[in-house]
């Protein structure tokens, strides 16, 4: 009886040992299968490039060119793989340890947080590429219903009661981050840079804001498919496809006489390349986007081009004059930008808190 | 509550069983709940906890972060009550009574469960919108849902309904029919039966689903954020400020709302089964 029972005793702690040991091997072996080494460089290669939302369009199509290029040039298959999403939750995903051979994102300011938070790229990543490491820009224009009914022609319009504005929110969205500033840097122009000006219509405008979507996407969702708002702030490029996807009977593009100069800039991340064994190939990606080739595509998808003269000259044409300023002129950066407006507590904290007065 | 079958002081470890292999599954048992549950909630705490006890209240004790959890815990609450009486009804329909195509309609019960939790809000967004199917016959009544803390309420009461649904039935197919006829041979009117009879046996299972729909709710995401229009104190949820909070690379703030969220959630819960144990006691002859 005795004997027995220390057996079985015995055979529960082997138990214990042996189901611990299962999950353990299990993992390991699932941690082996995990590839480490770099590809050889002859055989097909895959690249990642971690992007924001409204550049699906864009990179489908640059992505099948550098491809091709990059075949007829490096005789290499190579596959790029590009993930979208919020700008900031793709940089958190690449802090978190995404691996991105490469990160195109809606603002510097992202780009800074992977090389601040992971060091998994220097801090002087800007400067390794022309133009601010910025191959395209944008812009923030509006995007009204068909004949403009409510006479929307700039910033200060938006501020009217009885405007029903849409934007994403600037907490979750480089993209609405873009659009505020706009604003604000609209009234420091037409005021000479009063601050307080600034302050309270940016303020007035948010007070038209009805709904607060997480992305930029979404916000384009809400004004075109749900039929909520009478303006959607929206990238340029975001604006123009929504004519050409919902049909140019529908809405209209109007451009503010001032708004900012977006400049969505593109790294690589040093870290991922060099264990992946993708530098070469991951450089040559980056600096295809300034070739003219890629330029005239960039331009065919409502983006900027920084050398214009190589794009279809009847795209660029699309774009209207609109006297654009930059972060670093208005606001000193995108760090201070950040800290003097969207950190918590600060400005935009300040002034959106719809719910609270009725409270 | 466990004591009536000890002795004094001893320690149990194993119930004597016919069955062997008691030590095989309990390890398996331990190591896997650490893993997949203890382990991950031990890093939010530990990492919460880098903020200090204090830090943690600044958190918690901020209006924003106040008006979310209120929102998130109110609605969910809400919307659990009402899963439990409709999925109350909906079980009963679907276990008491045959008719053509239940296989089917048993079979959309489990749908919420099933999809994306971005789908469904993007389709209930599209339903209930000014200028959806739904919306657009509620809107000239004056009801907002879409974009106003009703349409949280929508998704929840969306997202939780199975719970409810799928607890219930196998009690309420277990439920003897013989007691019922017997309570009517004894001269009980329907109510009385329904009241005296039928509900109490039920109890239990209704609470275990109230509490999982609660739960789940409570830390519902995806279908809300579509549907809600997230203004800050009026229709935020609580998983919303964890994540604007991860957008500003917060992590320490992340996960101070995130413990918050957990601690009450795990009182509620607590509450709950108390309740569940004691109406177990109560009327515990099924």
């Amino acid at each position: 009886m005795l004997l027995s029972l220390r057996s079985t005793r015995t055979r529960d702690l082997a138990g214990v040992v042996l189901a611990f040991g299962f999950v353990l091997a299990t993992t390991l072996y699932v941690r082996a299968q995990t590839p480490a080494q770099p590809a050889p460089a002859a055989a097909a290669v895959t690249l990642i490039n971690v992007s924001y939302d409204p550049t699906r369009e864009l990179y489908r199509v640059i992505n099948e060119a550098f491809a091709k290029d990059w075949q007829a040039r490096a005789g290499q298959r190579v596959t790029i793989r590009t993930s979208h999403g919020g700008s900031g939750r793709q940089a958190r995903s690449v802090i978190d340890g995404l691996d991105a051979d490469v990160v195109t994102l809606a603002l510097a300011g992202d780009i800074d947080a992977i090389a601040r938070e992971s060091r998994r790229l220097p801090d002087n990543w800007q400067s390794r590429l022309p133009n601010n490491a910025s191959p395209y820009t944008s812009t923030i224009v509006f995007l009204v219903r068909k004949g403009n009914p409510k006479a929307i022609r700039d910033w200060d319009d938006l501020a009217r009661p009885g405007v029903s504005v849409i934007t994403p929110n600037p907490k979750t969205s480089g993209g609405a981050r873009w659009n505020y500033l706009a604003a604000w840097a609209y009234e420091l122009a037409r005021t000479n840079g009063d601050q307080a000006a600034a302050k309270r219509l940016v303020e007035a405008i948010f007070r038209n804001v009805p709904v607060l979507d997480t992305g930029a996407r979404g916000s384009t969702t809400t004004f075109v498919q749900r039929g909520l708002g009478d303006v959607l702030i929206a990238w340029e490029n975001e604006a123009y496809l929504s004519l050409q996807e919902f049909g140019a009977d529908k809405f209209d593009i109007v451009n503010p006489s001032v708004s900012i100069l977006a400049e969505p800039p593109v790294s690589l991340v040093d870290q991922v390349v060099d264990r992946r064994g993708t530098r070469a190939v991951a450089q040559a990606y980056l600096e295809f986007l300034y070739t003219p080739a890629a330029q005239a595509i960039i331009a065919r998808n409502f983006y900027r081009p920084v050398h214009p003269q190589h794009a279809d000259q009847a795209d660029i044409a699309r774009f209207q004059p609109i006297k654009l300023v930059t972060i670093d002129q208005v606001f000193g950066g995108w760090a201070k930008a950040h800290a003097d407006h969207f950190a918590d507590g600060a400005t935009f904290d300040q002034i959106y808190r719809p719910g609270a007065a009725t409270r | 509550m466990t004591a009536t079958a000890l002795p004094a002081g001893a320690f149990q470890l194993r119930k004597p069983s016919a069955l062997p292999g008691f030590g095989l599954t309990l390890g398996f048992t331990l190591t896997y709940l650490s893993l997949i549950v203890l382990i991950p909630l031990g890093v939010l705490i530990w990492r919460a906890s880098g903020l200090g006890f204090e830090g943690i209240w600044h958190v918690a004790s901020s209006p924003r972060v106040l008006a979310a959890l209120q929102t998130s815990f109110v609605i969910s609450f809400a919307a659990a009550a009402l899963n439990a009486g409709f999925g109350l009804i909906v079980a009963w329909v679907l276990t008491r009574y045959s008719f053509p195509g239940r296989a089917v309609l048993d079979a959309i019960v489990d749908l919420p469960f099933a999809l994306p939790t971005a789908v469904a809000g993007i389709a209930l967004a599209a339903l209930y919108a000014p200028n959806g199917w739904v919306g657009a016959w509620l809107d000239p009544l004056g009801i907002k849902v879409a974009y106003t803390p009703l349409g949280i309420f929508v998704a929840l009461v969306f997202i939780g309904l199975p719970f409810v649904v799928r607890t219930v039935q196998p009690v309420l197919a277990d439920l003897d029919r013989e007691i019922e006829e017997a309570s009517a041979t004894l001269g009980a009117n329907r109510r009385q039966t329904i009241l005296r009879v039928i509900l109490p046996p039920l109890l239990p299972s209704v609470l275990t689903g109230f509490a999982l729909a609660f739960a789940r709710a409570v830390g519902e995401y995806g279908s809300v954020i579509f549907i809600a229009g997230n203004m800050p104190f009026r229709s935020e949820i609580a998983p919303l400020l964890i994540v604007v909070q991860l957008e500003e690379f917060n992590y320490a703030g992340a996960t101070a709302i995130a413990t918050i969220m957990l601690a009450i959630s795990f009182v509620a819960l607590l509450a709950i089964n108390l309740l569940q144990s004691f109406s177990r006691r109560r009327f515990g002859h099924v």
